[in-house]
Parts: C-alpha cells; sequence; structure tokens
C-alpha cells in the first residue's frame, strides 16, 4: 500500500515540480512570474497538439517548453526590457493563457492519444519500497529528478550561474563586474517559462493524455506558493510539490479504502500543511536564514544605479 | 460626391424602415447561456453547448450567445446582468451556484424570461429546470452489476449534494437489483472538474480492487484511468466512448435540446409561464448512451425492458423497500419516494460503502 501511495504522488507532484522548478528560475533573476498557471495551459495544449500531429511524445514536450518559452518572452520583455509591472503583466499573461488555449484548443476536445509509458530502470526498479514508485516511471518523470539536480548545480557551480543569482541578489553588483544583466533575467524568465510549458504537458500526455480546457485546474498557483515554501531552492521544491501530491493522494485512498475518517478532515490536509511550513519558514526568515532573491520583484535601470 | 453622401443618408434612413415592416409581427427569440464550464470540458457544459446549438436551428431564433466558465455566487450577477443589457430576451443560467443571482437580476428585468438549470427558486419570470438523471443512472447501475467480477464498483463522487447523492443511490440500487453481493465504494473529490484529481481518485478506487468505475465529475479523466488499467467505466454527461474504446460500456447522458427549442417556441408564443420543470427519461431529457458491444446480449435485452419499464412509469428507482446504510427503510414496500424525498436526500442506500461529508 505505502508503494502504491507514493506512486501516487510522485505522479500528482511532478507536473507542480515542473512548474515550480519554472518559478525557480524566474525568481532567482528577480522576476515574479505569476503566469505560471497560463503558461502551464500553454504548454499543456501546444504538448497535446503536436503529438496528436506527429504521434512522437518529444516533439510534444519539445513544443511545450517551446510554447512556454514564447509566451514567457512577452512577460520577459515587458518586465525586463520595458521595466513593466511583474504583478500586473504576470496576471496578465495567465488570462492570456487561458484565453490562447481555450480559442485555440476547441478543436483539440474528444481527441485521443498515447501518453507516456511507464519505463522501469534496471536495477533500481527492483529496490524494496522506493524502487516502484521512484524508477518505474516514465520518461518525464526521470527527467524532473535530471532538472532538480541540475538546477541546483546550476545555481551554485558555474560562473554564470552564480552570475544569474546575483542579478537576482544585486543587479547593479552584477552590471559592475560586466554580466549582462537585461539579457540574464530575460533568457532566466523564457528558460524559466519553457521548463513551466513541461509541467503542463505532464498533464496532457502523461497524466490524462487528453486537452480539456483549464485541465491545469488552478496547479500553475500551488507552485507559485510552492516558490516560497521551497525559498528557492530545488530539492525542496521536490519535497514541496511531493508533499502536495502525497496528501491529495493520500486523502483519496483512505476514502477508497473505506475508513470513517471525515472527509473534510482529509482534505484540509493539504491547506493545513502549507499553513505549517509557511509558519516555520517564516519562523527561519526571522532567524535571518532568508534565501529570497534580494531583489525580486524590482526592475533593473542602470541610470537608477546607486 | 456630395449626392451621393446625401443619397446614402436617405437609403440608410429608408433601408431600416423596410426590414422592421417585413418582421413586425415576428418575435425574434435572442438567447443567452451562463456556463459554469468551459464548453471544451467535453462533458456538463459540452452537454448544454449541444442543446443551445439544436436550440439555434429553429427559424426564429437569432444566433445565441454564450458565457464560459462563469464563477458561482453573486458575481455571477453581473455577468447575467451583462446579457440582458445586450439585449437578451431569454437567459438560461446552467448551473446550480448561479439561482440566487438569477433571481436577482429577473426581479430587475421582468420582460426578460430566466431559466435557471438544477435549482429550486423559481419567480413570475424565472423557471427551472432540470433532469431525472437518476433513471438513467439505475439503468447503468445494471450493467455495473452484471459486468463486474470483484463486487467492488468505485464512484467517483463530485460534492456532497442531494443530486450527487441520489445519483450514488440509483446507480446502487440498480447494481443491486441483479447483483445482491457488490458493493459501490465512494471518493469524494469536491471537485466538477480537475481532471488530475479525478484521475487520482480513479486510480486509488482501482487501487482498492474495483473493476468498474463510474463519475459525477465534468471531465473524462475517470474513463481514461479505466482504460489504462482495463477496468470497465460508465461515463457521464456525454457519451464519451472515444476517450476509453474497450472500458466504456454506457453513459447516462443529458439532452438538453428539445427543452431549450421547447422554451424558445413557449417565449415566441407568449404561452411561457414559470414552472419546475423536472423531466426523465420519458421526455428524452436524460438517456443512456448505447450500450457498448462489451456488453453481452442477455444484459443489453434487459437493460432495455427496464428501459421500458422506466419510461413508460411502471419501474421507478426508488421505489420501496429502499433501506439506508444502517439498515433503517427510507422508502416503506408498496410505495416509491416522493419527489421531495429525492431532491433532499442526504442519506445512502444499503449497497454504498463510503460516507456523506457532513
Amino acid at each position: 500500500m505505502f508503494e502504491i501511495l507514493l506512486d501516487a504522488t510522485v505522479r500528482a507532484g511532478t507536473p507542480i515540480l515542473f512548474a515550480t522548478l519554472g518559478a525557480i528560475i524566474n525568481e532567482r533573476a528577480g522576476i515574479i512570474n505569476l503566469g505560471i498557471e497560463g503558461l502551464m495551459l500553454i504548454g499543456a495544449l501546444a504538448g497535446f497538439a503536436a503529438t496528436q500531429a506527429s504521434g512522437s511524445l518529444l516533439l510534444g514536450v519539445l513544443a511545450a517548453f517551446v510554447a512556454a518559452m514564447l509566451a514567457g518572452s512577452i512577460h520577459g520583455f515587458i518586465t525586463v526590457q520595458l521595466r513593466g509591472n511583474q504583478i500586473v503583466s504576470g496576471l496578465a499573461l495567465t488570462m492570456f493563457g487561458i484565453g490562447i488555449t481555450a480559442l485555440f484548443g476547441r478543436s483539440m476536445v474528444g481527441l485521443t492519444i498515447a501518453g507516456f509509458e511507464r519505463v522501469a530502470i534496471p536495477g533500481l526498479s527492483k529496490l524494496p519500497v522506493i524502487g516502484k514508485p521512484f524508477f518505474n516511471q516514465d520518461l518525464l518523470i526521470y527527467f524532473s529528478f535530471l532538472l532538480v539536480v541540475v538546477i541546483s548545480l546550476f545555481f551554485y557551480r558555474p560562473r554564470w550561474g552564480l552570475a544569474l543569482r546575483t542579478v537576482g541578489e544585486n543587479p547593479a553588483a552584477a552590471d559592475t563586474c560586466g554580466v549582462p544583466v537585461i539579457l540574464a533575467r530575460f533568457m532566466a524568465v523564457t528558460i524559466g517559462s519553457g521548463i513551466v510549458g513541461i509541467g503542463g504537458a505532464y498533464l496532457s500526455l502523461a497524466t490524462t493524455p487528453m486537452w480539456i480546457e483549464n485541465m491545469t485546474a488552478g496547479r500553475g498557483w500551488i507552485a507559485v506558493a510552492l516558490v516560497i515554501f521551497a525559498s528557492w531552492s530545488s530539492y525542496r521544491a521536490l519535497a514541496g510539490a511531493y508533499l502536495f501530491g502525497g496528501i491529495t493522494a493520500m486523502q483519496l485512498r483512505f476514502q477508497a479504502m473505506g475508513t470513517t475518517v471525515s472527509v473534510h478532515i482529509l482534505q484540509m490536509m493539504p491547506y493545513f500543511f502549507t499553513i505549517l511550513v509557511l509558519v516555520i519558514s517564516t519562523i527561519r526568515l526571522q532567524k535571518g536564514a532568508s534565501q529570497q532573491p534580494e531583489n525580486l520583484g524590482q526592475p533593473y535601470d542602470r541610470e537608477d544605479r546607486k | 460626391m456630395k449626392k451621393f453622401a446625401l443619397l446614402m443618408l436617405a437609403l440608410m434612413l429608408i433601408l431600416p424602415q423596410f426590414a422592421t415592416t417585413a418582421e413586425a409581427n415576428e418575435k425574434k427569440i435572442k438567447a443567452g447561456f451562463i456556463y459554469v464550464g468551459p464548453v471544451g470540458d467535453a462533458g456538463w457544459t459540452y452537454a448544454h453547448d449541444e442543446g443551445r446549438k439544436g436550440m439555434e436551428a429553429l427559424p426564429f431564433v437569432e444566433p445565441s450567445t454564450f458565457i464560459e466558465s462563469v464563477p458561482e455566487g453573486a458575481e455571477s450577477a453581473r455577468v447575467i446582468t451583462g446579457l440582458v443589457r445586450k439585449g437578451h430576451n431569454l437567459v438560461f443560467t446552467t448551473s446550480f451556484g448561479y439561482m440566487d443571482a438569477t433571481l436577482d437580476v429577473a426581479r430587475r428585468n421582468k420582460d426578460v424570461v430566466f431559466m435557471h438549470c438544477s435549482g429550486y427558486k423559481a419567480a413570475e419570470n424565472v423557471g427551472n429546470y432540470f433532469g431525472r438523471m437518476y433513471e438513467p443512472r439505475y439503468l447503468s447501475g445494471i450493467v455495473a452489476g452484471k459486468m463486474t467480477k470483484a463486487n467492488i464498483i468505485g464512484y467517483i463522487a463530485a460534492f456532497p449534494i442531494p443530486e450527487v447523492i441520489r445519483g450514488i443511490n440509483a446507480f446502487t440500487l440498480g447494481v443491486r437489483s441483479v447483483n445482491p453481493k457488490a458493493e459501490v465504494r465512494v471518493v469524494w473529490t469536491q471537485t466538477w472538474f480537475d481532471p488530475g484529481v479525478e484521475r487520482d481518485a480513479a486510480d486509488s478506487l482501482l487501487d482498492v480492487g474495483s473493476d468498474v468505475l463510474t463519475m459525477h465529475q465534468d471531465a473524462p479523466a475517470t474513463l481514461q484511468a479505466a482504460e489504462a488499467r482495463g477496468a470497465y467505466v460508465i461515463g457521464y454527461n456525454t457519451d464519451m466512448r472515444s476517450f476509453a474504446p474497450n472500458a466504456f460500456l454506457t453513459a447516462p447522458v443529458w439532452n438538453w435540446g428539445p427543452l431549450y427549442a421547447k422554451t424558445a417556441q413557449q417565449v415566441k408564443d407568449g404561452t411561457w409561464k414559470s414552472e419546475s420543470i423536472w423531466w426523465g427519461m420519458k421526455e428524452d431529457l436524460v438517456q443512456l448512451a448505447p450500450l457498448s458491444d462489451k456488453v453481452p446480449a442477455e444484459v443489453k435485452a434487459l437493460v432495455s425492458e427496464k428501459t421500458a419499464a422506466v419510461k413508460s412509469g411502471k419501474l421507478h428507482p426508488f421505489a420501496g423497500p429502499i433501506k439506508d446504510q444502517s439498515g433503517k427503510i427510507q422508502v416503506a414496500a408498496g410505495s416509491v419516494a416522493a419527489d421531495g424525498d429525492l431532491l433532499g436526500m442526504n442519506y445512502f442506500v444499503e449497497g454504498v460503502r463510503g460516507t456523506i461529508p457532513k
């Protein structure tokens, strides 16, 4: 039973994980992106449409990445180049995403594709308890594991990873050191958005291989909250996304097993945990351990440098 | 040039006169629809939109307007008012949560006819309508009861309101009428439309051994879960067999077209009056989608026999004796549940495993 639960946890958590990772990349460079929900929908539709037309899941994932990247570049242009309000631009991006996918998705409703299948990793999938849930999954889930490690290493190891972080912490300092701040921020927004798009594509290519309007059903907003919850760390994003996926999976399974615990208590759990984790992270924040990029939400203008 | 402009002006003044004289004695219906979900949901809203298109086929109906994904509650009043301001004279609000907003707007717009779906309040210019979905649900229960081998049937339930509870009970009564050993397990998602959660709920029911699933949500995620795991599934809202070609057995479905067309006709003729419409299979507002070829011939024969009995009124799904989960008699032998009891149903019948969140 525990294995099944863990398996459902990973599957439910993965779309949120991709979205959170993408959002972290945005925010590490200092740009708040509230367009996550819209980007996920764009990724979901583009991924489904490309797979439907070509029969290739790989092309679907690529299309999701590129489409969300293009949509994200609008946010990038407005907030980085034009130094527009990040909150307003992000919200507009979400509404844009909901609208445009509804419009272009109409002909996709009711069509079906063969979604991602499980691929067991030889050896690892035979491990007790964690073998099946983590190593008998689909390729996108393995990709998400890889991404967590790569993103974490990226921000702390290579020069340009450190440079990108500095852009979010103190763009003036980065600029002084010769880091192209505007370009770095723009790249972070577009690539981060592309990864968010893959999260949407996970829903339309793996969870439920189909296109339905608004199929992300608010997961983008959970990701926005998880970024803070994860204090901008990709490992904690993984933990947070699985915590959310796991609690949902658990309460459904408790019901299916016929427990007499009140459904309301079960369904309260994800929110209860959110509050709990927010309290804990706020206490840590007050102790000075905040990971929030210093310059988050601030547009950068060389002329304003102090 | 000046002459030409003058001519145009004259034409512009005269032409509408011709148009109005030709149509003067023909009242046009301009209908507006408020939807709770997207038309592309393949379910509840999609079914309403098919009904809307059916109504538009009438010659006196002007192209109608629909507004999708309108949040329920007081906010919706603004959207409904918007339709009225744009000159719609017949407005359908197609979800329970629009009830008070519909009445509110109707009070201030007496010349517009409002039809609210699935509620219980009415006014001089507000009618309400719904379908006896429990009839085809009962029939689909017969199919499930015959097809299950594990004797565990999974029901992915939406919100704990009488409509959903009634559906679960009717389904279970259908199951138990042919298979008293089977139980129906209920999982609540508290969603109308979240494919991810619904898929997970379906998987959780398959994990505990269900081999037939059905659901009350608007998205076809449950169908895909059943298809992927080799179980059977009974859909809802619309005939969704394309999502699960092997798993699909049948589905209780909505057919709003005839009701919408009839309402438009009545409003045009001036014969419309406020009433509470609760049509069933007899009036063809609810139907059972054709059974798939996975269903054996003798079950098909049984279902068509029962369908005829339901339509003729000989068979009522809620005919007593009906016991609730605790074994208490809720409907006495020899009687049928009154409509009022059906509309306020708040208990599970014997054979359901699960609890109603209070």
